[in-house]
């Protein structure tokens, strides 16, 4: 049953790219803006968890949680310095795009200049383990991954339908100005949706680096590309999509690993990115309600 | 029974577009006064600057003694101002129910189960389909949906922006119909309108726009018998 073996392990590495697109999906939903510098927060969040737990020594569920907060206050802070101004001017998306890349560079300077280019090791976060399920084999990390993304989708599906911040985060996503006309602080909610998708991606990057236990200050530019492409494959701004998206490219590569193809996984995980957005230009679950007129 | 909104030399521009050029209207509470005039005449324009969407250039806008332009428009309906956009821009994706919930958004007391009530009994069409997505309904549901959603804030005024728009005759009444309904409920209204023969029949009084400027002013009575009303807005 290797073939089981490699879905399961397909799904492991899934779950990080589906925790990252969420970030992507939720972002673009709200300010439909494609934020590149998503993927650098991965970064960031490994740094932070490197730093709490190996420079400071503290235990690992303090720095899985200084990891969090961190990247929510840093996704914050980002929206608030460098976004907020041109979304409130209604500047044109490519200004958002040209400046989203350069946080994105920005931030992968800022770690070069503080952690210099050579990549740090990370000890083992987890207990790493062969279980045998039958014939199937499963690491206990892939088994982490999975139940962690499918936990936090299920909040996270939660929070956007049944409370209140979440409806407002709907309303400001469809119309930003009818939501303030209802006395909804769309800037606040804007800013709450990149704290979540930070948060989310910050605990992605835990996640990632228990299963690549090497960090550089570039590890978020491919991890964050193939993030990207979960969520477009998925249909941006659609949660679950973001989440079939991922495990669906966490399988292509793993699967593609497993028939020999190591050298061309990212040519097939794009192919597919290619194809499927040929007969599906919306992703798989994008949809648009029409509105009647 | 006293002045309720007033704008006062109100000036819009749009880049180098002068919208709005110097207009001064005012509201007493109670009533129903009526915008009326062409499109692009600068009616909605001049909802944007009340409800804070559009930043004016100069001029007063004030609403029970506050000063809107310096009130930002998320915080504008705490005052009890509430609006119903030109074309209706409920939430398509969200349910009905949902978008009522969205009209009650700021408040945080707990009679808004009564308020749902009192909005259904109000527009019965709507409770049939409280769990239907938003887009789905038809247009002359969603217009209801959009005054049941400003209402759900209990405002003091509504702002109504082209309630008519791309309604059936039978459905316009309808609308009109609530309309009149919610001001005797105590309501006070400022209805924008191109269908000036049905805005000027509930109205109280009158104000004619044209091209960003109010041309003409008074009782809706006298404005619907004046000769150049009749001509322009009315089909003779």
């Amino acid at each position: 049953m290797d073939f089981l073996s490699q879905i399961i392990n397909g799904l492991g590495i899934g779950s990080i790219y589906a925790l990252v697109a969420l970030g992507y999906s939720m972002v673009y939903g709200i300010v439909q803006l494609i934020n590149f510098a998503h993927g650098d927060i991965i970064m960031v969040g490994a740094y932070v968890t490197y730093v709490v737990l190996v420079v400071a020594g503290a235990p690992l569920w303090v720095a899985i949680l200084a990891s969090i907060l961190f990247c929510t206050f840093a996704g914050v802070l980002i929206e608030r310095v460098a976004y907020r101004r041109l979304l409130n001017m209604n500047a044109p998306r490519i200004s958002l795009l040209i400046t989203a890349i350069g946080v994105s560079i920005f931030l992968e300077n800022l770690s070069q200049l503080l952690f210099t280019s050579s990549g740090k090791s990370m000890p083992n976060l987890f207990p790493n383990q062969l279980l045998g399920l039958g014939e199937v084999q499963i690491s206990s990390i892939s088994l982490i991954n999975i139940s962690t993304s499918v936990i936090l989708m299920v909040l996270l599906q939660i929070l956007v339908n049944k409370t209140k911040i979440g409806k407002a985060m709907r309303a400001t996503s469809e119309d930003a100005d009818a939501a303030k006309l209802m006395g909804i602080n769309t800037n606040t909610t804007i800013a709450f949706t990149f704290g979540i998708g930070s948060a989310l991606a910050a605990v992605g990057a835990v996640l990632y680096c228990s299963a690549y236990p090497m960090i550089t200050p570039y590890m978020g530019g491919m991890l964050g590309l193939k993030a990207f492409v979960a969520a477009v494959l998925g249909g941006i701004g659609s949660i679950p999509g973001a989440m079939l998206g991922g495990y669906l490219i966490g399988i292509a590569e793993s699967l593609t690993k497993a028939a020999g193809g190591s050298q061309i996984t990212d040519a097939v995980v794009f192919g597919i990115l290619i194809i499927i957005l040929l007969f599906k230009p919306a992703g798989l679950l994008g949809k648009n309600v029409q509105e009647k007129v | 029974m006293g002045v309720m909104l007033s704008v006062k030399n109100l000036e819009v521009y749009y880049g180098s577009i002068h919208a709005i050029k110097g207009i001064s209207f005012e509201v007493e509470e109670g009533e129903i006064v009526t915008l009326i005039g062409a499109n692009g005449a600068g009616k909605t324009t001049t909802l944007h600057s009340i409800s804070g969407l559009v930043k004016p250039k100069s001029g007063e806008i004030t609403f029970c003694g506050n000063d809107l332009r310096s009130t930002d428009a998320h915080k504008i309906i705490q005052l009890g101002l509430a609006q119903v956009p030109e074309g209706r821009r409920i939430f398509a994706k969200m349910t009905v129910q949902e978008n009522l919930e969205m009209g009650a958004y700021i408040r945080k007391d707990s009679n808004i189960q009564e308020d749902y009530e009192r909005v259904f009994q109000r527009l019965p069409r709507l409770k049939e389909r409280r769990r239907q997505l938003a887009g789905t309904l038809s247009g002359g549901e969603q217009q209801m949906l959009a005054i049941g959603r400003a209402l759900m804030c209990n405002p003091k005024m509504l702002l109504l922006d082209e309630p008519s728009m791309g309604l059936s005759p039978l459905l316009v009444n309808e609308i009109f119909h609530i309309i009149r309904d919610v001001n005797e409920s105590g309501v006070t209204v400022l209805l924008v309108e191109q269908n000036a023969k049905k805005a000027l029949e509930i109205a109280s009084r009158a104000y004619v726009l044209e091209t960003g400027a109010i041309a003409m002013q008074g009782d809706a009575d006298e404005l619907s018998n004046d000769e150049k009303v009749r001509k322009a807005y009315l089909g003779g």
